[in-house]
């Protein structure tokens, strides 16, 4: 699913964390999913899985006697096989069990101001959600009180610094105050995550935000 | 991580984080060849047993790899139960330094080499070592357990255009394995611990903060240093 190169990567935390299974639900899909269109933080995933093999060396505990025995009595002797993943649909595999194959099949509930969303159902600890922006439209200013992870699976948005298309991911921590915006070309769709609840600036949004629940 | 090196992701692996990203990387990977001492290991059966000790074990490590293949293409017992022998308490090593009991990680520990049974036709010697292919069975199977959490997994790359896996990718694969463990044995104490928390402990950087006392720019330098060093090791 490779399609044009991608500027904007996951970061070393990120990858280590997605290595180590310590992420929040709704931040292992959004690594999946990028990994799922990223070739280069998909070769960067296998090396820090390959660090957590070559740790597992260093990490024995004697089993307890006869469960050798136990295990080999419960094989079954036909041959190994394993579901094909499927995959297809104009969204990457990871987010087929959350929304299916395809945008189509996304349940979008307006927030105002053009703005689209449909909220995933994870584990606690962190909401993914995505969003869809009109084409030319802006998110209303904000900045962020935790992490914010943003994936584009569809069009572009830019702010302030940079230009984010499909497969792109911007890390918004607590120091980034943002307006991102649209491309003029076609609506834009996130995969957007956060660990926090993200804080506007202006009453207008702050009223928007209680309704919206980002 | 922005490093733009042309790489097929089937095989780049290790490459790109452990290795430097720069351009000589990619042309040595063209030109590197089997290293005669890794030979032998591929040749004939693996005559290691699992009560190998720790450090003896850097630079006669054993790979696993006919084992593995023995069990995916052959169902074959013997040599599961040797992978057993050497695995299983390693799992349950793992499992427990990430907060299980004795009783579960042991339970888990046994899920997890079933699933290796079950699932060997997923494993591909060009892309994970055994060791590493074992670790991740572990992890999910840990965040199951104790997060009681999803994971997603990336999607299935298409298969590539040969049918048949080159033998020096597979070797070059275990080789760097090997040469990791042994890289993260070498690493000061400190350091070392750090990584080991990050990837056992259950615990994230900030909670290792709170637990070791240390400023959190502290710890996540001592990581990134800690994997400089790991990239320096595997140049």
């Amino acid at each position: 699913m490779t399609h044009r190169s991608i500027t904007h990567h996951l970061d070393e935390a990120t990858l280590l964390a997605y290595a180590a299974g310590t992420l929040p639900e709704a931040f292992n899909l959004i690594v999946a999913t990028h990994l799922s269109l990223c070739d280069v933080c998909r070769a960067d995933a296998h090396a820090y899985d390959a660090v957590g093999g070559a740790l597992l060396e260093d990490a024995p505990s004697d089993m307890t006697n006869g469960s050798l025995d136990k295990v080999l009595a419960s094989l079954d002797n036909g041959t190994a096989s394993s579901p094909a993943q499927k995959v297809g649909g104009d969204l990457p595999a990871p987010l087929h069990s959350y929304i299916g194959s395809d945008l189509s099949a996304v349940r979008w509930r307006p927030v105002g101001m053009g703005v689209k969303q449909a909220i995933l159902q994870t584990s606690k600890g962190a909401t993914a959600r995505l969003l869809c922006i009109p084409a030319g439209s802006a998110m209303p200013d904000h900045g962020h009180n935790g992490t914010e992870m943003t994936l584009v699976l569809k069009g572009a948005f830019q702010d302030a610094d940079d230009y984010f298309a499909r497969g792109d991911i911007e890390i918004a921590g607590k120091d980034v105050q943002h307006v991102p915006v649209a491309d003029i070309h076609e609506d834009c769709i996130c995969l957007a995550v956060t660990d926090a609840p993200l804080r506007f600036d202006g009453v207008l949004p702050r009223i928007w935000q209680r309704f919206v629940g980002i | 991580m922005s490093s733009n090196i042309l790489f097929d992701p089937r095989t780049a692996l290790l490459r790109n984080t452990l290795m430097l990203a720069s351009s000589q990387t990619s042309s040595r990977r063209m030109s590197v060849g089997i290293p005669p001492q890794a030979q032998p290991a591929l040749a004939g059966p693996m005559n290691y047993s699992g009560r190998r000790r720790v450090n003896d074990r850097t630079d006669t490590q054993p790979l696993w790899i006919d084992e593995m293949i023995r069990v995916r293409d052959g169902r074959d017992r013997e040599a599961f139960a040797a992978l057993f022998t050497h695995f299983a308490p390693r799992i349950k090593g793992y499992l427990m330094k990430s907060g299980a009991d004795a009783t579960t990680a042991e339970e888990c520990a046994q899920d997890v080499m079933t699933t290796l049974w079950r699932k060997a036709d997923q494993f591909d010697p060009t892309r994970a070592s055994v060791g590493t292919w074992i670790f991740t069975i572990a992890r999910n199977r840990r965040i199951d357990m104790l997060r009681k959490d999803r994971r997603a997994e990336p999607e299935d790359l298409p298969w590539g255009p040969e049918p048949e896996p080159e033998q020096s990718q597979v070797m070059e694969i275990q080789q760097e394995s090997a040469r990791l463990v042994k890289a993260i044995a070498s690493l000061p104490d400190t350091q070392r611990k750090l990584i080991e928390q990050a990837y056992f402990g259950e615990m994230t950087q900030a909670e290792i903060s709170e637990l070791t006392g240390l400023p959190l720019g502290t710890i996540k330098s001592r990581i990134r240093l800690a994997l400089d060093r790991l990239r320096h090791a595997m140049k």
